[in-house]
């Protein structure tokens, strides 16, 4: 039922939708992708080393949900999250220099693909234990209520984290708090190779809303339009002091769950279902076939992400290492009393 | 100057950064209308408001969670676990979180959150509610480690906690929160780092921290009986450590002794004796040793919880086979 009508308005919205954000859509979408197909190539190559967990087939989320929100709103991640970062607006040869390890990286090579950060874009990081986000989430809503500043708290986890009391302690917080915070289930129906019904008695993880008493909708995840809308619902909702939400996006990583997984409990079936549902290629079908967009728009779109991506590796390879020297620096804040 | 109890002292700190800046608020369990476990908030909610000290569910993981994230939206939380044994429930967000934040984004992000816990046995509360955790903090890179023993002490390092932008671990000990002592009116910061040489003397050092200063004392005054000249050194905070106080006082005396509540096996005596042993092995006449709790969970019996912790007379006695 939610999801029926989570289409309605994605459709809805898809005909009212100016074509500049449509495109905009496609085209951070698009970046997404190839940004991980190159981090894949860059990572068998040897360039990019140690987990890297890419997110090629979940894109329609991040985007759709990013985009219904303010450049000044905060989102949170986890390590599987280049995607979240670049469609924030966070600059690829950033994010790659990290993923190489350099010193000019988000991180200045201190964290590497699953700790990126970059306060200026409100991105307020990836976290790698799994529901480890949504405590800080939480806190986020809460300086941001507590400034009586107007922004939301955008926080992405996967469905791993349902079973986690990090996320139910967080849902109940910030629901008794009334706190800005808009809470993103990606669900991928697998935490690394454990289907999600072997993982929790509920597996319509939405349905987790209800006895927190926030909204709760399960959308499609491989459609940027559905979680778009559900997303605007949300952000009203926290900007107008009502609360959290929780949206469920149901969707699929193309890849395994990490580079050095090939997902055999997967079947080729089933990945070939999921790969039909490509939300990029949806977009991009839909956009042709109700006359929104022609092929060289699109195409131009396909190359001009194409040079921005061979631009950033081409920043990371230039970029130098860390020097030794920041082995033992950003330990500790320096100053007022403490080394 | 006024002779006021350490959980006044912490309540006027509290109230003094309360008032001196806006980012500053109170969260945990109890904080607000109970007044706080140990009565350490008491009142504040009546003068500052919910906004300002905030009753939580019990859920210290997010609590300090919410903490971190509170910090790194540009406030200066204070979070208290209502005794450190909870706040094994919260390691995630302390170690993984806390503690690594300004670390693996590259220094462009901070955590300026200080938790403040009681921590301690004495009161025959049991195994769980009775431990001196501060070693599992000292070993992690990223936390300072701030464990007053004088109410002085107290107000002056959890003020100077507040003007500092590191996550802070302070440890307050359940027996100490009567002791009273003399407590310098407004402001006042003990700065972070600087051991406190309570007692000089010439034949031996004690260094200790916390409740166990007390036990020195009594130990040193003891020995001063006997003919020993014990110097009693408080560490006050343990991250950061201020060993060059503490060498000079072996180089002088010879002999070290370290006194802790913690388990005897890992604690921070270990580390602090490790340290003596790297800056002045060539000063000291005797093995440092250490007093500290047994390697047993905390029992319930008081002639049995006493016989597990260090005290005034073990210190004597390993003093006296040293001397």
């Amino acid at each position: 039922m939610a999801l029926e009508r989570e289409k309605h308005i994605a459709e809805r919205a898809l005909l009212t939708m100016g074509e500049t954000q449509l495109l905009d859509f496609y085209r951070r979408m698009v970046l997404i992708r190839r940004f991980e197909d190159k981090v894949a190539e860059m990572y068998s190559r040897g360039k990019i080393t140690g987990f890297c967990h890419l997110y090629a087939g979940e894109e329609a989320v991040a985007v759709g949900a990013i985009s219904a929100l303010y450049d000044k709103d905060f989102v949170v991640s986890t390590y599987r999250e280049h995607g979240h970062c670049l469609a924030k607006g966070v600059a690829p040869r950033a994010v790659m220099a990290e993923l190489f390890g350099k010193a000019t990286g988000l991180s200045r090579g201190h964290g590497g693909s699953m700790h990126l950060f970059d306060a200026e874009q409100r991105f307020m990081g990836g976290y790698a234990i799994v529901g480890g986000g949504l405590p800080l989430a939480a806190g986020l809503g809460l300086a941001v209520r507590y400034k009586e500043e107007p922004q939301v708290v955008c926080c992405f986890f996967g469905d791993g984290a349902l079973p986690q009391g990090a996320f139910h302690e967080a849902l109940n917080m910030t629901s008794l708090w009334k706190l800005p915070v808009i809470f993103i289930c990606e669900n991928n129906f697998y935490g690394m190779g454990t289907l999600v019904q072997n993982a929790i008695c509920q597996e319509e993880l939405y349905k987790f809303a209800e006895p927190y008493k926030m909204p709760g909708v399960r959308v499609d995840g491989m459609d940027v339009l559905a979680v778009h809308g559900a997303t605007l619902e949300a952000a009203a909702r926290a900007r107008e002091g009502e609360g959290p939400s929780l949206i469920e996006a149901t969707t699929y990583r193309f890849r395994g769950h990490s580079m050095s997984d090939p997902a055999e409990y997967r079947s080729k079936r089933e990945e070939r279902i999921w790969q039909e549902r490509d939300p990029i290629k949806n977009l991009r079908r839909k956009l042709l076939h109700d006359g929104r967009a022609n092929e060289a728009r699109l195409d131009a779109i396909e190359n001009e992400v194409a040079a921005v991506i061979d631009d950033a590796v081409k920043f990371a390879e230039d970029s130098p290492e860390p020097s030794l020297e920041t082995l033992g620096k950003y330990v500790y804040v320096d100053g007022n009393g403490a080394e | 100057m006024a002779q006021i109890s350490y959980r006044e002292a912490l309540n006027q700190a509290l109230r003094e950064e309360l008032d001196r800046d806006e980012r500053v608020f109170i969260m945990g369990e109890e904080v607000g209308y109970f007044g706080g476990a140990f009565k350490v908030t008491d009142g504040l909610l009546a003068v500052y408001g919910e906004k300002r000290v905030r009753d939580t569910p019990i859920a210290e993981l997010t609590i300090v969670g919410a903490g971190v994230g509170a910090a790194m939206g540009g406030l200066k939380p204070i979070v208290e676990l209502m005794t450190i044994n909870f706040g094994l429930l919260a390691m995630d967000q302390i170690v993984n979180h806390a503690a690594k934040i300004h670390y693996m984004f590259g220094g462009h992000a901070k955590v300026p959150l200080v938790i403040r816990a009681p921590q301690g046995a004495g009161h025959q509360l049991g195994a769980q509610h009775s431990q001196s955790l501060e070693a599992y903090f000292l070993h992690c890179p990223g936390l300072l480690v701030v464990i007053p023993a004088t109410p002085a002490d107290a107000k002056g390092l959890l003020k100077s906690c507040l003007r500092q932008d590191n996550p802070v671990i302070f440890l307050e000990h359940e027996t100490l929160y009567g002791v009273k002592g003399e407590v310098p009116d407004g402001e006042y910061l003990t700065p972070l780092g600087q051991a406190n040489v309570l007692r000089e003397g010439k034949d031996l050092t004690i260094v200790s921290y916390s409740k166990c200063v007390y036990d020195a004392i009594a130990a040193a005054e003891a020995l001063e009986n006997e003919g020993v000249d014990a110097e009693v050194i408080d560490l006050r905070t343990l991250n950061p450590l201020d060993i060059t106080t503490v060498v000079e006082s072996v180089r002088k005396t010879g002999k070290a002794m370290v006194v802790y509540e913690g388990w005897r096996t890992g604690g921070a005596g270990a580390e602090i004796a490790a340290q003596i042993y790297e800056a002045a092995f060539d000063d000291l006449d005797a093995p440092v040793e250490r007093v500290a709790t047994l390697d047993t969970p905390i029992p319930y019996n008081a002639r049995l919880e006493k016989a597990a912790l260090p005290s005034a007379a073990d210190i004597v006695k390993v003093a006296e086979r040293m001397v």
